[in-house]
């Protein structure tokens, strides 16, 4: 298998693009990831979507996004994992180059979630989770969310803890470009808001936007930043089935293997952009992948461990709460803000010095994961 | 819904059957192709428990289409008697009254209607045991 690099990014402001077409949105990231790129030159494209289906009643959507950026006759597909559409579409866009099948690919994510009611938002996010006894319940995705939120809250937190994820999430993004929501949130503002599903806060969810990223891979050179691993896991759909649900089987698994791919230990991550639609979710994910401390998350992050400048850089333009959860998309933004990171050209939000970087996208409860460690080379 | 989309789950929601794996003994609520413990694909029928306790639980606030009418609403994490655990909703309390640990009994209740046209699905919810 070839090594990988990151050649080229693009990122759309996530927003509500009234009067973007879906795949005008998906152009405007993929023209300037392959512009960033220095290359046109595609010979596979790999789209990540979720709610195409149900928002625009948009299928095949491979083929629509090639036609759209006027590549037709490229080898396109649309990758669909629930909201970790986009880290599963990195993944398989990573393994094309790897095996020498394909040696330029795009892969870009786009979601465009204002051309629908809150209430199909809501539909949509409960249609990761197993339709029959699950979402069958009236359950949605912050309500599963909240119940092991509630389980935390009695064993390790205090809510006000928890929600400083939110906190933070917003602090980073305050300057960033493509964040939809690049201001600063009090938690007395977090705790304050309406509940959404008990014990989680309206203000503690992340909120609805359009977007767009995009990501070109080549074969990697010396130089440039280098994908040191990519891996997918899941778990148990259900969540009565899992027999601890504060860890989150898919992303111990996921984190486990790419650590072992990359030859790096938790200690080496020098950043990371994490899963926070809800701040438990971030919470649960830095634990789980083993970054922080069974138990210790909320309070880590209350610290300002999880600050720009702390012990471990979190969502450093913002994350899904501040820069914005077009869900397809979101984990190609993720990919692509910690390649700006490595590549020293995060400005305002840049962390010094920054070497190693990891990405983790989640789909479902944590029912399908996908990590991804990205390594600066050279220098 | 379609109608064999729901027919199909009929019994087991009217009457909370499980599966029992004819292999290992391991116990699935629904039923599922293969055993998680021994991989085997025979099972046969077991009825699940009708009383169990709220392992944790939320309050739904802004619920999917088709079920407005009922929010807010509890939904938790149910243990029951048996050591199975589900997801339903919890009836006939005040959200602010559920607690960790608290008695609750199977009801058969109406699900969800699809508008004023479509099924109306029924199954089970949960209720607090009056003891």
């Amino acid at each position: 298998m070839r090594k990988v690099a990151v050649a080229g990014v693009g990122l759309v402001k996530v927003s509500e693009h009234w009067g973007k077409p879906i795949g005008t949105l998906f152009a405007d990231a993929a023209l300037q990831a392959m512009k960033d790129a220095g290359t046109d030159d595609v010979d596979g494209l790999y789209v990540s979507n979720m709610s195409g289906a149900l928002m625009q009643e948009q299928l095949n959507m491979g083929a629509l996004m090639a036609d759209a950026i006027a590549k037709q006759g490229l080898h396109a597909v649309r990758v669909e994992a629930g909201s970790a559409s986009g880290g599963v579409a990195f993944h398989e866009a990573v393994k094309a180059v790897a095996s020498g099948y394909s040696d330029c690919v795009l892969v870009a994510g786009v979601e465009k979630m204002s051309d629908v009611l809150p209430e199909v938002v809501t539909k949509s996010l409960a249609m990761e989770e197993e339709q029959e006894y699950s979402a069958y319940t009236g359950v949605t995705k912050p309500g599963l969310s909240a119940m092991l939120y509630r389980l935390y809250l009695g064993l390790y937190a205090e809510p006000s803890e928890v929600g400083m994820m939110a906190v933070q999430s917003h602090d980073n993004a305050v300057g960033c470009r493509h964040a939809q929501y690049p201001f600063r949130m009090s938690i007395e503002r977090a705790m304050d808001s309406p509940m959404e599903a008990d014990p989680i806060h309206m203000m503690e969810c992340a909120g609805v936007g359009d977007g767009a990223a995009a990501i070109v891979l080549v074969p990697a050179d010396t130089d440039g930043v280098e994908v040191a691993a990519t891996t997918v896991a899941t778990d148990y759909c259900s969540l009565p089935m899992r027999e601890d649900p504060l860890t989150l089987g898919a992303v111990r698994k996921a984190a486990e293997k790419a650590f072992k791919l990359a030859a790096v230990k938790p200690g080496d991550v020098d950043l990371v952009e994490v899963q926070d639609d809800f701040t438990i979710n971030g919470v649960l994910s830095l634990e789980s992948l083993g970054l922080v401390e069974r138990g210790k998350a909320a309070k880590f992050v209350a610290e300002g461990g999880a600050a720009r400048d702390g012990e471990l850089p979190t969502n450093t333009f913002g994350g899904l709460k501040a820069r914005g959860n077009p869900l397809g998309a979101t984990g190609v933004y993720q990919v692509a803000e910690v390649a700006l990171q490595l590549r020293g050209a995060a400005g305002d939000h840049q962390v010094e010095d920054a070497k190693i970087g990891l990405a983790q996208n989640m789909g479902g409860l944590g029912s399908t994961c996908a990590v991804t460690i990205l390594r600066r080379l050279g220098r | 819904m379609s109608v064999p989309r729901y027919w199909r789950e009929e019994v087991p929601r009217y009457r909370l059957l499980g599966k029992v794996c004819a292999g290992c003994g391991a116990k699935f609520f629904p039923a599922r192709p293969v055993c998680t413990e021994c991989g085997s694909t025979e099972f046969k029928d077991h009825k699940l428990a009708e009383v169990g306790e709220v392992v944790t639980w939320t309050v739904v606030r802004n619920p999917p289409p088709g079920f407005e009418k009922y929010k807010p609403y509890v939904v938790a994490l149910i243990e029951l008697e048996d050591g199975m655990r589900l997801l339903s909703q919890v009836v006939d309390v005040d959200p602010e009254e559920v607690q960790k640990g608290m008695r609750v009994e199977a009801v058969f209740r109406r699900v969800k209607e699809d508008g004023k046209a479509g099924i109306i699905q029924y199954g089970y919810k949960f209720r607090p045991v009056v003891e």
